[in-house]
């Protein structure tokens, strides 16, 4: 996939392109699909000076997990949760990496590409659960790059663009605190793989929320213009919440009543009680039918333009 | 019944990859830092190395692959797969007490106790709670956290204010 936000001071050599990696064919010897510039490279090399710039080998997150679907999960349905949650977070992590030098602080800055970044995480891992999952054996690249606005199922809150950094900031309190409440109910998922998965990422989910809740109290609870900030952020993102509750995938109810709770606790400590109205009926589920707001489509063709301009390259 | 020339092999092999150091934390060995989960030879003379990576999206996950590979080969085994394991997750708690006795030495503070998770919802605290984080250069527990996130995912930004330096904490996860 895309390179990552690359925190600073990862990288030590210059980025070369990686001769094309031979996928590892089914059947194909298991060492096979292990073979890696860097393996030639850091034989060649002492230890510790055989060092190359990571983060830009991609192979199959899921590479030696055992992701046969289980006799008795319907892979269809648990091929679409795992791309739900997989745009969702994919898409969010391409806003979040937008902050990069725009951000108030560089501490926020470096903060929003590290969220981003376990978001792309775990939208790797999802995309490789769901190629397995809905039969089609795609690998990550296929969903990311190589899907259409209309097909892609993530909530329109996600896509929109990061306005202000109110905005931002309780677009992630919500989606993370939905996030959390979803993906902590489905460690007990009956896939193992998506229950691992689900365990990995929460407790980096409640980083996030941590995050984006201390974020919303400094601003709400904070001066005149930042409350009112705060404010405005809110009455932005509430005709998206009813979206949010609709698409919950398992124990809608409570995973609903847990986000509410969670936000009005957040709310209250920033001053900002009762300033984000609670549907009481989920909404349409316009995301996750695949009917996305106009900005999405910009959104995809950064994120996938040179992937689609060279369509055999790897990196 | 295992024989005592693969009893050795594995032994040697386990020792090759327990070497390896950690991409971003270099002082670290993988098995320091508690990402080798195991290494094995089969009985056809394969060696199966298994890493579980700490963040789902750590970017050098794919080096430290390479890198055991790379050192199992060096080692004298030509045939090396290396699994990704999910389960159970990687935690902070797995990075071994000489790997916290090696952070603190070059100035990053270790990791306390990983919180413990019950069964209900992950709670959400406000207001001051984080534990006191001890200067990994003088000791003074008189110490704020400036950022969450670090220039790794692993770590936050701290500084003391007994010495005034800033150090960096592997957070607790």
């Amino acid at each position: 996939m895309s390179p990552a936000p690359e925190t600073p001071g990862t990288s030590q050599a210059a980025v070369t392109p990686e001769p094309p990696e031979s996928p590892a064919a089914p059947g194909s010897s298991p060492a096979a699909g292990t073979d890696h510039v860097y393996l030639s490279l850091a034989e060649e090399h002492d230890d510790d000076s055989g060092r190359w710039a990571f983060g830009t080998g991609f192979t199959d997150p899921l590479h030696g997990v055992d992701t046969a679907v289980p006799p008795g999960v319907d892979g269809a349905a648990l091929a679409s949760l795992c791309l739900e949650l997989a745009d969702d977070a994919l898409v969010q992590a391409q806003r979040l990496a937008e902050w990069c030098t725009r951000a108030p602080e560089l501490e926020e800055e470096v903060a929003l590409a590290n969220i981003g970044l376990d978001l792309l995480g775990q939208a790797r891992l999802l995309y490789a659960r769901c190629g397995r999952a809905d039969g089609t054996d795609r690998g990550e690249d296929a969903y990311a790059y190589f899907r259409d606005p209309a097909d892609f199922r993530n909530v329109t809150l996600a896509e929109l663009p990061n306005g202000d950094f109110a905005f931002s900031i309780v677009r992630l309190l919500v989606l993370s605190t939905w996030r959390l409440a979803v993906l902590h109910r489905l460690t007990g998922a009956q896939d193992p793989v998506l229950a691992a998965v689900a365990a990995k990422a929460v407790p980096e989910l409640t980083y996030h929320r941590q995050y984006a809740a201390q974020w919303a109290v400094r601003l709400g609870d904070g001066t005149e213009e930042s409350h009112r900030r705060m404010r405005a952020a809110l009455a932005q993102v509430a005709p998206y919440l009813p979206e949010v509750f609709a698409s919950s995938p398992a124990d809608g109810a409570a995973v609903r009543a847990e986000t509410v709770s969670v936000l009005e606790q957040v709310l209250a400590e920033a001053e900002l009680a009762g300033a984000l109205p609670v549907p009481d009926e989920p909404g349409s589920a316009d995301g996750r039918e695949g009917r996305h707001t106009a900005h999405l489509a910009p959104l995809l063709a950064e994120l996938q333009q040179v992937a689609r301009a060279h369509p055999e390259a790897t990196w | 019944m295992v024989s005592a020339p693969a009893v050795e092999q594995e032994r040697r092999a386990r020792e090759a990859a327990a070497r390896v150091p950690d991409p971003e934390l270099p002082m670290l060995t993988l098995a320091d830092l508690g990402v080798l989960r195991g290494v094995r030879v089969e009985p056809g003379g394969a060696v199966v190395a298994e890493l579980t990576p700490t963040y789902s999206g750590c970017p050098a996950m794919a080096e430290m692959r390479a890198d055991v590979a790379a050192r199992l080969r060096a080692a004298g085994f030509a045939r090396v797969e290396v699994r990704t394991v999910l389960d159970p997750p990687w935690s902070t708690d797995l990075i071994t007490a000489e790997g916290r006795r090696k952070l603190a030495a070059h100035g990053i503070a270790p990791p306390g106790p990983a919180p413990r998770r019950t069964g209900g919802p992950v709670p959400l605290v406000l207001g001051a709670t984080r534990h006191a984080v001890e200067c990994p250069r003088c000791g003074s527990a008189d110490t704020e956290e400036t950022s969450h996130f670090s220039a790794t995912a692993c770590k936050s930004l701290w500084r003391c204010c007994a010495c005034r330096e800033p150090f960096e904490h592997v957070k607790e996860l």
